[in-house]
């Protein structure tokens, strides 16, 4: 078959950013099957709750100031990370690296204010189904802050390294932002169900 | 030869020998056992995913004969209940797991991308790692069972026998932890499935020029990302249900047996979708090229995908119609279990006028075709029978059902799978399989299939159960299961011919050329097999024949820089170019994260902790395979 050249790509940039990326799009489709992931344990929850003789089932309802506090700690740090998506697009190296040593001390902040969120609940996971599905979210939330804090710590190590002053790299930067984005999204219907729902 | 200002060297400046060249140079993976551990070619990699899926369906054909020896003659001694049910189970994971979904991914990993003209599959590391993944929990659940601890509680694995209390030992774990390992698979796939097809495309490939089979891929992904997270939620419950002592499933403690059958099923219907859309998309494509002119009702045939894809999971309740859930909500499924008929239906409606307009050429790939629509009706008639609520009431359980889901999935997605391997053989090897022998092939096991399989109906309505390791002679049952298994012979020979031509033809077929069959579509652009970078130059559309319309000459585009793995992005509706993109080199790190994962995974069926030291290495792992390593594809 003759090849007939009908189309010139030489103008075009040697890597794309944001929904150009196909690294943009696999974060979305990931957030995605992680979303649908909460979505289920909050349909399991309600579903467990709708068959209790009383809500929450065994104990009272958890302690507010240790989640709460959480949650507005993560709702603040959706300004700094803003901030580091829009250097990281600007391609802002100085305030990139300090955006991200920030959002790494954002990201460890949550994992220790969790340690005292499973003992507020006031029942242990092997108690009864309430306590298995509290900690079952709980878990599965926790273990979403992990990986992007690890993500965030080895992204900050790479743009103090030579390979960080790149289109690529700043890209990279930018997903993760969205992806703090998304962790912090999905606890607010996690806290209003773990936290709420038994006040009701 | 000429490097452009900023010293990249472009395909503009290269003859075609020298291009082709240079991109081998770029594009190939080193020879050897370290080439083979480290490609991440999506052809290879497909490959290596078809044929381990058929080697799966090969055990599981093995174990469905034993069953069907026993099942001979009523009070048969050959195997004892206990082996049986961990047969049954096994023949049930193992098809669904380990061989449906994964080879309907795996031709769309090997497919996908030569079929909407790019080089290679989005994330290449991703799936050369969904594929050691896919390999560990098949080689999990095989191994286990070779060890007397094959899971043994139905390939749904209903709670409470599946729970703590009733599943003693490791059996239910194995097989909770295999669902993990499929499932992490099979998510990764979809995600590259839709990223590929997503974001690059040909130029002018907008997306209402996709092909049919890429369509139906999109739509399945899309099932996959919604279906799986359930199954991945109700098999980890379960695992903490039997480790940990959470009590998900535990009525005396608040939980709900009835919500492992939610869980389950909201993933299991859709799962037959999963395995039956892609196999649609194979019989449009077959159609198309065997009728000689485009699917009649392009739009009517993909919004039939998408109403599919959207109402396969409004329909989980009706494998629950015995477990006493309210009237209503049982009207409600009943009704939308009928209305899926409708899609259906529309698309077999399609087909049948394709093949009235077009010239049909009665090759054994469209043979296959033809009997996929013998079997998939009836499978479908007896759908709509059970989805009545009184009609399932009276054969819930027993061997109608059995018989109706394999109508269904061996004539709905095996039928077309097979004539796919039949049609796309040259591609895939690029030799061709032989004509006479697959008549005979086709000839044995669509006979061999209805005379398996349509006695079942009959004994299902003469209340035989399914699941039961032996029967009594006073029953009226061994007549026709005498009969059953006699024709499986038929069937399995069939099955035994298909390997025997397909590595025959692998070694010694007639070597084919670029399009054998006069196709359409843009993998038949390029040399039987494909090199290692499919495209030469990237193709460019402008309708949705690219190859019927212009039969002589190729519209390509020029550009793209042959220093690096590069590929083009184009834009998501219309596939207007964007920017040049790297594709990642070969690594070994997917297979060293592979196996992190594995030891973790396995560890975790004995231990809590190994959940804590078990992610270490996978995620050292992890940083090793992201860790940029100064080659020309990280540059930007």
């Amino acid at each position: 078959m003759k090849a007939n050249t009908v189309l010139d790509l030489t103008k075009l940039p040697a890597h794309g950013l944001g929904t150009v990326s196909p690294s943009w799009w696999g974060t979305l489709a990931f957030m995605l099957i992680e979303g649908t992931g909460f979505a289920l344990t909050i349909v399991i929850y309600l579903y467990l709750m709708s068959l209790a003789p009383r809500w929450p089932l065994g104990t009272t309802p958890p302690d507010l100031l240790a989640g709460t506090t959480l949650t507005v700690l993560l709702l603040a740090s959706l300004v700094p990370n803003i901030l580091v998506g829009r250097w990281a697009r600007g391609q802002d190296l100085r305030k990139v690296r300090l955006g991200l040593i920030v959002m790494a001390a954002l990201g460890i902040a949550p994992l220790i204010l969790r340690a005292f969120e499973f003992p507020a609940m006031h029942i242990k996971w092997d108690q009864n189904a309430y306590g298995s599905i509290v900690w079952f979210m709980l878990g599965l939330h926790t273990t979403h802050i992990l990986t992007d804090v690890i993500e965030t710590l080895v992204l900050t190590c790479l743009m103090f390294s030579r390979h960080g002053d790149t289109p690529r790299r700043f890209g990279d930067v930018t997903d993760n932002a969205m992806y703090w984005n998304f962790v912090v999204a999905t606890w607010l219907p996690m806290y209003a169900c773990l936290y709420w729902i038994p006040r009701l | 030869m000429t490097r452009s200002k900023d010293g990249e060297l472009r395909d503009t400046a290269l003859s075609d020998r020298e291009l082709k060249r240079a991109l081998a140079v770029t594009w190939s993976a080193p020879p050897g056992l370290w080439g083979a551990l480290s490609t991440v070619d999506h052809k290879v990699i497909g490959r290596r995913y078809v044929a381990t899926a058929f080697v799966f369906l090969a055990l599981g054909g093995v174990l469905s004969m034993l069953m069907r020896l026993q099942l001979a003659q009523p009070e048969a001694r050959f195997i004892g209940p206990d082996r049986y049910n961990q047969i049954f189970t096994m023949h049930g994971s193992n098809m669904m797991f380990l061989f449906a979904v994964p080879v309907m991914q795996a031709m769309a990993i090997y497919f996908v991308p030569l079929m909407v003209g790019t080089r290679n599959i989005a994330f290449p590391r991703l799936n050369a790692f969904s594929y050691w993944i896919y390999l560990a929990g098949g080689l999990l659940l095989w191994i286990a069972f070779v060890v007397d601890t094959g899971p043994d509680v139905g390939w749904f694995a209903y709670v409470p026998l599946s729970g703590p209390q009733y599943g003693a030992g490791k059996r239910a774990d194995v097989w909770a932890q295999m669902i993990t390992f499929t499932e992490v698979s099979a998510l990764a796939i979809a995600v590259e499935i839709v990223v590929t097809v997503f974001k690059q495309r040909a130029p002018g490939m907008s997306l209402d020029r996709l092909p049919l089979f890429v369509w139906s891929m999109v739509v399945t992904s899309f099932l996959v990302i919604m279906a799986m997270p359930a199954i991945m939620i109700a098999s980890t419950s379960l695992i903490l249900d039997r480790l940990v002592g959470t009590h998900f499933f535990n009525p005396a403690e608040g939980g709900d047996a009835l919500l492992w059958q939610h869980l389950f099923w909201f993933f299991g219907h859709p799962e037959v979708y999963i395995i039956f859309l892609p196999a649609v998309g194979m019989v449009s494509t077959i159609v198309a090229t065997f009728t000689g002119r485009p699917v009649f009702g392009y739009l009517a045939t993909v919004m039939a995908l998408i109403a599919t894809g959207i109402l396969a999971f409004g329909l989980w309740v009706h494998h629950m119609f015995v477990a006493g859930l309210p009237r209503l909500g049982e009207s409600f499924f009943t009704a939308s279990s009928m209305a899926i008929a409708v899609p259906a239906g529309l698309q077999i409606f399609c087909w049948l006028a394709t093949i009235w307009a077009g010239r049909p050429v009665f090759k054994t790939p469209f043979l296959f075709v033809i009997g996929f629509m013998v079997i998939f009706v009836i499978g479908g008639l007896t759908g709509v029978m059970v989805a009545s609520v009184p009609f399932d009431t009276q054969v819930h359980d027993t061997y109608f059902v059995v018989a109706h889901f394999h109508y269904v999935l061996v004539g709905g997605a095996v039928f077309p799978l097979l004539g796919a391997i039949y049609y796309w053989f040259p591609k895939l090897t690029g030799r061709t399989m032989s004509e006479p022998f697959g008549r005979w092939v086709f000839g044995l096991i669509f006979v061999g299939f209805n005379l398996t399989f349509f006695p079942m109906h009959i004994l299902g309505l003469q209340g035989m159960p399914r699941r039961i390791y032996t029967y009594q002679p006073e029953m009226p049952w061994s007549g026709l299961n005498m009969f059953i298994s006699l024709s499986a012979i038929i069937l399995a020979a069939g099955f035994l011919l298909f390997f025997i031509d397909a590595i025959r033809s692998a070694r010694s077929g007639a070597v084919a050329t670029a399009n054998p069959w006069g196709a359409s579509t843009l993998e038949w652009a390029t040399a039987s097999p494909p090199p290692p970078y499919n495209f030469a130059r990237l193709p460019v559309v402008d309708s949705r024949e690219p190859l019927w319309t212009e039969p002589a000459e190729l519209r390509v585009a020029a550009g793209l820089g042959v220093d690096r793995r590069e590929l083009l992005i184009t834009s998501v509706a219309e596939a207007v170019p964007e920017a040049r993109e790297s594709s990642v080199g070969n690594s070994i790190w997917p297979l060293l994260a592979a196996l992190a994962t594995t030891v973790a995974l396995v560890w975790s069926i004995f231990s809590p902790w190994a959940v804590v030291w078990g992610s270490i290495p996978v995620a050292v792992s992890l940083i090793g395979w992201f860790w940029p390593k100064g080659v020309p594809e990280d540059e930007s």
